[in-house]
């Protein structure tokens, strides 16, 4: 009897983790079929979920919201999977003007995918909400790193193999005059700055940071101060599977907040089919623990099974 | 709305290319015979002759023209040749490599394409030359005119028609206000000129214009000399009007004494294809006189023959 009590509050989320154990609820449904005191006892043992008012049994109103958001998991998964790859970016990216998801996805999706991709996902923006994204961008985010986002999305770099060596040298040795002379709040919004981050290809960056690193005997990462956007730039560009593999351990934080956790789907669905084996090779390395150990640890049910056969257990 | 002349009955591109392979051979060139083909084929059939080109003589057609034929006559019919996207990425080049304050093409080719033209060209601009059209805009531009520059060239607009007045309303507003402070490279500035789309900034010029009694241009000519006022004034009006931008443009470049070619070359060039007719209209009731006067008042041989046929105007 503990045993099932146990495993249906683990089912119902009672015990953390992402998702919820579908199986195991229908399961305890035929099992405790027609006992009403089972259901009693279980609701006394479960004070997160159920509450009193004087002899008035109740749910508590932030777990069922919680419950909403652990149940429809695996709906989205799903749906995200099914959808074509430019609608889910483009709604990832409206999502953080409208649903205050953090400005990161929208560095995430500027700089982790091909220029063709991003050029689709800003054509799906604009069939489906008639603006453009850097309108909307431009409009609704007024931050310091305002200027630096814009750029980022109406970017579409060269891909080519070409790399000027010679600029890429002068432009690390530029970098890092202005991180010298600029006051760290001052970096995100400096000309030079954007200028390079937001036009260059990504192999002239790589180049650019590699001989950063040689010329300052540190990568460039250190030098740009508590500087989220400027960070995440530099690692998306420069090392995706790195970026995309503390995503995923953040969302695995405990107290992890809601648009963190939401990482883990976004990431495993957008990765799945183009460098998942290195992101789990990053995140082993890392973090010290197999991804697939984490995913099959800390989630349930149809979502646990979604998410480890994306990563290709 | 083009003024380009395509015979009802068009010769295949085979027999295209051995024409103007015969216009080649010998000594001298038969410009005459080369104005004839290509003054009256559109991009498509351009672009054919120059694959049947390739195919039958083993090299580019843009290199037989650009050693058989000499000054504003080559340059003419070499940019003609070109597909737009191509023809823009050259003139995009060479616009921000040799930028200068004065100079207005870069603004002309973001403003005057549509969306979807603008991205072909950044395309075959990464095609060409092995860099982005933006990497080369943000790298020799500077200040101000970089604020503007490049996100009016990296820009992606919507092309929908639908307008929001309220938001219409609040922008000129804000424009305004920018405005009389001077604040003429402030960041909301160039946010709401660089990213609304085309419909929605119209709407947002005709509502500065009732309110503040005044077109936004006439706001933003307090100092005539400043370049950098006379490029936010060419971004209004080539959204707004571009057949007059270019009317303009035409007159000022046949009115110097002498000519330049370089802009006559490039506007019939560029929009023989799309508006030159409205162009020639606005050309005609704003001088008196039909364009095509002025450029056989002002031009000579070769070049004019390719202008006259390019403007619709000549006997073939």
């Amino acid at each position: 009897m503990a045993d099932e009590t146990l495993s249906l509050k683990k089912a119902f989320s009672g015990h953390g983790g992402f998702g919820v154990d579908e199986t195991t609820m229908a399961a305890m449904v035929t099992k405790w079929r027609k006992q009403p005191d089972q259901k009693s006892r279980f609701r006394s043992d479960f004070s997160g979920f159920f509450t009193k008012i004087g002899s008035i049994e109740k749910c508590e109103d932030d777990y069922l919201l919680r419950l909403k958001t652990e149940f429809s998991r695996f709906k989205n998964i799903m749906v995200l999977w099914l959808m074509h790859p430019w609608e889910r970016d483009a709604r990832w990216m409206h999502h953080v003007m409208h649903k205050s998801y953090p400005f990161t996805v929208i560095v995430e999706i500027a700089c982790t995918r091909t220029s063709e991709e991003l050029l689709g996902a800003k054509r799906a923006y604009q069939a489906l909400f008639n603006h453009s994204v850097e309108e909307d961008v431009a409009y609704h985010i007024k931050e310091s790193y305002s200027k630096l986002l814009v750029g980022l999305v109406s970017s579409f770099r060269y891909e080519g193999p070409q790399v000027d060596n010679d600029m890429a040298k002068w432009e690390a040795k530029a970098l890092g005059n202005v991180i010298k002379s600029s006051g760290s709040g001052k970096l995100i919004q400096n000309e030079e700055v954007i200028r390079i981050l937001t036009t260059r290809s990504k192999r002239h960056l790589k180049a650019t940071f590699k001989h950063y690193k040689e010329l300052h005997g540190k990568p460039i990462e250190e030098d740009l101060g508590a500087n989220l956007c400027l960070q995440e730039t530099v690692k998306c560009i420069d090392k995706p599977a790195k970026y995309f593999s503390e995503a995923i351990n953040i969302a695995f934080k405990e107290g992890a907040d809601k648009p963190s956790k939401l990482s883990l789907t976004r990431v495993i669905i957008s990765r799945a089919d183009v460098d998942m084996e290195e992101i789990k090779e990053t995140y082993h390395k890392q973090f010290g623990v197999k991804l697939e150990d984490m995913i099959t640890k800390n989630t349930h049910g149809h979502y646990k099974d979604t998410l480890l056969t994306l990563i290709g257990k | 709305m083009a003024t380009l002349r395509v015979p009802p009955a068009v010769p295949s591109p085979q027999e295209d290319c051995e024409q103007l392979h015969k216009a080649f051979e010998g000594w001298g060139t038969n410009e005459k015979l080369i104005i004839s083909v290509l003054a009256h084929r559109n991009a498509a059939q351009r672009k054919a002759i120059r694959d049947a080109y390739q195919a039958t003589y083993g090299k580019d057609l843009l290199e037989s023209l650009l050693h058989e034929t000499h000054g504003d006559f080559e340059k003419i019919v070499l940019l003609w040749t070109l597909e737009p996207s191509e023809r823009d990425a050259l003139l995009a080049n060479e616009a921000a490599t040799k930028w200068h304050p004065a100079n207005r093409v870069l603004i002309e080719i973001a403003c005057a394409r549509s969306s979807q033209d603008l991205f072909t060209v950044r395309c075959a601009y990464h095609k060409q030359y092995k860099r982005s059209l933006e990497e080369d805009v943000a790298a020799h531009t500077k200040a101000d005119f970089r604020k503007l520059l490049l996100p009016l060239v990296s820009a992606y607009r919507y092309e929908g028609e639908e307008v929001n007045m309220h938001l219409a309303k609040s922008e000129a507003k804000l424009l305004h206000d920018k405005i009389s402070d001077k604040a003429y490279s402030d960041e909301e500035v160039i946010r709401v000129l660089t990213t609304r789309s085309k419909p929605q900034l119209i709407a947002t010029f005709n509502q500065y214009n009732n309110e503040f009694g005044n077109p936004i241009n006439k706001d933003l000519k307090s100092d005539p000399k400043d370049d950098y006022l006379a490029a936010l004034r060419a971004v209004v009006r080539l959204i707004c009007c571009p057949e007059k931008y270019f009317e303009k443009v035409i007159r000022l470049s046949l009115n110097k004494l002498g000519t330049d070619e370089t802009a006559l070359t490039r506007i019939v060039a560029t929009r023989a294809e799309v508006d030159l007719k409205l162009i020639k209209e606005v050309y005609q009731s704003r001088n008196s006189v039909p364009l095509e006067n002025a450029v056989k008042h002002d031009t000579h041989r070769h070049y004019e023959d390719m202008l006259l046929a390019l403007l619709g105007s000549d006997q073939n």
